[in-house]
């Protein structure tokens, strides 16, 4: 069975672990062609939000449509067309990045040799494609990671923090593959607290803080000021 | 100036090691862990300490479950360094397939661990351990699956708990009992000076019992666990 859709809706969600709140009555939707940056200090619950979204965390009251099915109605098929990159990259380091990658395929039920040299280009990595990933550098296993994360085409990516720790030339890249996801179709939902790299990339802003959305619009120049007038500092 | 900063490191020591208590509860369950499975392996149901011939069977089972405890936890390490686990778990394959692919994965270490150590205790202690080669086998193998079948469940839970190294063993050792208990009696069944291939048998399926006990009930509460 394939799952597609062409928006993601959370509504009146929330999420407690144990007495914490992290994220309380957030409601918000995303479409085709956005890249909504999830903004917020850090602790704000964008990476709570950003779990849930991918289905690895339920949500303890409120729902999340993918179109019109929920997680647990879309089971893997809805995993299937889901992508997250995280802060940390989802990559064994003991095995080259052709391996990584082949494994990954097959796990998603891929060809890998259909899609992994194409993968390997685009992270301009074809000639140390077996090389352990464990040599490379942080901006390498950076795109590395992202090849991983958009192998099998995802109708959603989701990206937690993926600039932390890049060089401006692995940020452009990083960037710019962004961009190109949005335009040919793909939901993107970037949680950053990096205001300077969300300028110019994201379409649409929400902001949280305390675990609560303070603002939802669509992005415009000067979003610094915007988001220091609504937490305070930036 | 020397005892200035050795003073210094044993003062911050302490003072983190008060924070967390971490490396205390280590090794003290790790001690109660050693004293727990010694008894079960050494000491009789009338509260003797066994005869000299079934030694090596409790030698043999006590190392299976330490290097299991050690394998499990490395087999889950690595799915935690890069939160690897969390990438099993969004793909698309059936989840209980991934808890049977990583529950092939120790086995196949315990295997090997066994290939070692089954020549090496016939050896050190004499022991006549092939002379009933496929009934030790499938003790070893069934005795390996039930404690597996736990311990995959048990390590991918705490894969994300910062106290894992503390609660898998607490965790894991007293469900695993059975196991232990099974494997030692079947196996000193084989190794005494009057063998009983019956009693062997009956430990056999004992531990086969618990097997398809334990893997169904992991099969089944895998999914639902692994979600937060």
């Amino acid at each position: 069975m394939t799952v597609d859709f062409d928006r993601v809706e959370l509504s009146e969600v929330s999420r407690h672990f144990g007495r914490r709140r992290a994220v309380t009555r957030v409601s918000i939707a995303v479409s085709r062609g956005d890249i909504l940056g999830l903004l917020g200090p850090n602790g704000a619950g964008k990476s709570t939000l950003i779990a849930m979204l991918s289905t690895l965390v339920v949500p303890s009251s409120g729902r999340i449509l993918y179109g019109r099915q929920s997680a647990s109605d879309g089971g893997a098929a809805l995993r299937s067309r889901i992508g997250l990159l995280a802060h940390e990259l989802h990559l064994y380091p003991e095995l080259s990045a052709r391996h990584n990658l082949e494994f990954f395929a097959r796990l998603y039920g891929l060809e890998p040799g259909r899609v992994v040299p194409a993968a390997l280009e685009s992270a301009s990595l074809s000639d140390r494609a077996d090389d352990a990933v464990a040599g490379f550098s942080r901006g390498m296993r950076q795109r590395l990671g992202l090849e991983r994360a958009l192998l099998h085409n995802p109708r959603l990516v989701l990206f937690d923090e993926p600039f932390t720790g890049l060089d401006d030339r692995s940020v452009n890249v990083v960037a710019d593959r962004l961009k190109h996801l949005a335009s040919a179709g793909t939901i993107v939902v970037v949680a950053t607290h990096d205001l300077d790299l969300a300028e110019g990339l994201v379409t649409r802003v929400a902001v949280v803080r305390d675990g609560k959305l303070i603002c939802d619009e669509p992005a415009s120049k000067g979003l610094r000021s915007q988001y220091r007038a609504l937490v305070g500092h930036a | 100036m020397f005892l200035r900063t050795a003073l210094l490191v044993l003062k911050k020591d302490v003072s983190v090691e008060v924070k967390s208590l971490e490396i205390v509860f280590t090794t003290l369950f790790f001690a109660i862990s050693c004293v727990l499975i010694f008894s079960f392996a050494l000491v009789g149901p009338d509260g003797e300490a066994i005869d000299k011939a079934m030694v090596p069977s409790a030698i043999l089972w006590i190392a299976v479950a330490f290097a299991g405890v050690l394998g499990l936890g490395r087999a889950f390490e690595r799915e935690r360094y890069g939160e690897t686990l969390k990438a099993l778990l969004l793909a698309p394959a059936p989840r209980p397939a991934i808890y049977v692919g990583k529950l092939l994965g120790i086995l196949l270490l315990l295997f090997m661990t066994e290939l070692v150590l089954v020549p090496t205790i016939a050896f050190v202690f004499d022991a006549p351990l092939f002379d009933r080669v496929l009934l030790l086998a499938g003790l070893l193998v069934a005795g390996n699956i039930g404690f597996a079948a736990v311990g995959t469940l048990f390590a991918a839970m705490l894969v994300r708990s910062g106290s894992r190294e503390i609660m898998l063993p607490i965790l894991l050792y007293p469900i695993t009992i059975p196991v232990l208990i099974a494997g030692v009696r079947g196996t000193s069944a084989l190794l005494s000076a009057d063998p009983s291939v019956p009693a062997a048998t009956m430990w056999l399926s004992v531990l086969l019992s618990f097997d398809v006990v334990f893997v169904t009930l992991a099969l089944w509460t895998f999914e639902p666990l692994m979600t937060e």
